[in-house]
């Protein structure tokens, strides 16, 4: 599969990541090579086939909803790596504006 | 011979009979690292303070003759992607370049309870995405048997601390091979436990459904004892697993081939192997079987399969975990006129070009339209070559392949074809596919680079895997004579 400069463009969109000009069409390039690659499963009869999430069996895991506090330094610590913020809330752009 | 150099059971015993301190074997490693940084590069942070203080804290135990366990007072490194509360934690990355860990990763307070010291954090490509830890945000780690080439990766940092005798053993990550083929370049054990032997709580996720944490050592042995101080089912983490007292690993591994049935997968040794790695391999296969293991060919139909799949999920959970990175909460933040522009300049800037590289391709093959044609037949391949591996342990207790096709190139030989460089990962990804453990030891030299020989086993059955591979290493008299040869 071939990728356009347009898909490129709507992919980095998708994931929230600016490029360069230069990089747009390295990554066409490169993306293109490695989708080209992985694209020989479409080859492989899959029709009476499950797919496989877990490759080790497992049942639900389930545990109490219980509140544990996670400790003054512990927290401390959560706050100080806020790239910005007002006394201990979290500052943020705004989502509507 | 330095303590440092020795094997974590010698330095252990050495501690016990008062031969050396715990003080002067970190000491050693911490002078080790400081030396070969300018060389190497293994670490992008030592712990010196910390980990002379967990040393004085080992002697004075060793002084009342309570150590607390066979790891007490070991020098230990630690890979980047791990989290020690209050040491700074980047992954390899920029966009973590001053995240300092808040928390402990569970591994970690699993090696504190057992006494162990930490001399730094080692060096990896960022995220763990690379085969050669070049893609580190701090530059790459070079291989300390030739300072020229990579030392493999993702976990290179941790290999070469290990092979440059900067720590004694050390904790790396393994989602598609990167602590087996590190391993396997640098000349030291890695093993990859079965998915859910290990709590992966506190271990940065790159692809969840693959991501294992496991030890690095000298010797098998070594490598044994770490895995057993980490092991077992971890509330903080769900896919962490209850192991049957059959499961857990023994405390000394005893080594023998007799009577072990090793399958030899057919499509492992196809064309495109170096030619030294396939003669060292097939060497010892043969040694194997003169030690009394049944050798019986086997045959993996999908495996040619393996790397497409992998490339295809590792991928597409590496973006959907990587989407926390968003400039809002940690990290770095770029401020941009608007919200959307402010995550795509933290992340575009944040992230280097191996992990944009993956995560657009994890969000193409997720997104509407293309989700069937390639995640979904990624994950039905994977049941697939999952009943292989399956089928094969029907007939025999492991499987020994190749750890990696080729030995360590030459810095910066692949960093311009990504393809080229996935494919390195050949014989080491399937066994992350179907969450099967594997180990890679040294066997021998091609051109004088370290080969790996892999042993792949049945789901938590890494007792038959340590066994052989322990049984091999004293056959052969200890991997390090093995790798001074010519």
């Amino acid at each position: 599969m071939k990728l356009t400069i347009e898909q490129v463009e709507h992919i980095a969109g998708l994931a929230r990541l600016a490029l360069t000009e230069g990089e747009k069409e390295k990554f066409q390039r490169q993306l293109s090579s490695i989708l080209e690659y992985v694209e020989k499963l479409g080859q492989v009869d899959t029709a009476r086939v499950e797919p496989l999430y877990h490759s080790v069996a497992m049942e639900n895991v389930l545990r109490p909803d219980e509140v544990k506090e996670c400790g003054q330094e512990t927290r401390r610590r959560l706050l100080g790596e806020f790239p910005d913020k007002e006394g201990d809330l979290l500052r943020v752009p705004a989502v509507f504006s | 011979m330095d303590p440092n150099l020795r094997s974590l059971v010698d330095v252990a015993a050495g501690l016990r009979r008062g031969d050396w301190s715990s003080t002067d074997v970190t000491r050693a490693c911490l002078d080790a690292a400081k030396k070969n940084t300018p060389t190497t590069k293994a670490y992008v942070e030592l712990m010196e303070e910390t980990a002379l203080k967990q040393a004085q804290a080992a002697d004075a135990r060793f002084a009342a003759k309570t150590p607390l366990s066979p790891l007490d007072g070991i020098p230990l490194g630690l890979k980047d992607n791990l989290l020690v509360a209050g040491t700074r934690a980047t992954a390899g990355s920029g966009i973590l370049k001053d995240y300092t860990a808040p928390y402990d990763a569970s591994v970690i307070v699993k090696l504190k309870q057992a006494g162990a010291v930490f001399v730094g954090k080692t060096n990896m490509d960022e995220f763990a995405m690379g085969s050669s830890t070049e893609s580190s945000f701090h530059g790459p780690t070079r291989n300390p048997r030739d300072p020229s080439r990579i030392p493999g990766g993702s976990s290179g940092g941790s290999a070469a601390a290990v092979a440059e005798g900067s720590c004694v053993a050390a904790l790396g990550s393994d989602t598609g091979g990167s602590i087996r083929q590190p391993a396997a370049m640098c000349g030291v054990v890695g093993l990859k436990p079965t998915y859910g032997r290990v709590s992966r709580y506190g271990l940065m996720a790159m692809a969840s459904s693959l991501d294992q944490i496991g030890p690095f050592g000298r010797t098998v042995q070594d490598a044994a004892l770490l895995l057993k101080a980490i092991e077992g089912r971890d509330p903080l983490d769900s896919t962490s697993a209850e192991l049957k007292p059959e499961q857990l690993l023994p405390a000394t591994v005893s080594g023998s081939l007799q009577g072990l049935k090793i399958g030899l997968p057919k499509e492992y040794f196809v064309s495109g192997m170096e030619p030294g790695v396939e003669q060292a391999v097939r060497t010892a296969v043969g040694q194997l079987e003169k030690l009394g293991a049944e050798i019986r060919e086997v045959s993996l139909p999908h495996t040619e399969h393996a790397l497409a799949v992998y490339y295809i999920l590792m991928p597409s959970e590496v973006s959907a975990n990587l989407a926390r990175f968003d400039g809002m909460r940690y990290g770095s933040r770029v401020t941009g006129g608007s919200l959307e522009e402010t995550y795509r300049l933290s992340r575009g800037r944040g992230f280097g070009p191996e992990v944009r590289r993956r995560i657009m391709l994890g969000t193409y093959t997720l997104s509407s339209g293309y989700y069937d044609a390639y995640y979904l037949q990624a994950l039905k391949v994977r049941r697939l070559i999952a009943n292989d591996f399956a089928q094969a342990f029907a007939d025999v207790d492991c499987l020994v392949t190749p750890t990696s096709p080729i030995t360590a190139w030459n810095i910066g030989e692949k960093m311009d074809d990504p393809l080229s460089m996935y494919l390195a990962d050949v014989f080491t990804v399937a066994v992350n596919v179907a969450g099967l453990p594997g180990i890679s030891v040294p066997c021998g030299l091609s051109q004088g680079l370290p080969v790996g020989l892999q042993l792949i086993g049945r789901h938590f059955d890494e007792r038959t895997l340590l066994r052989a591979a322990d049984g091999y290493e004293k056959a052969v008299g200890g991997f390090e004579n093995m790798l001074t040869k010519s």
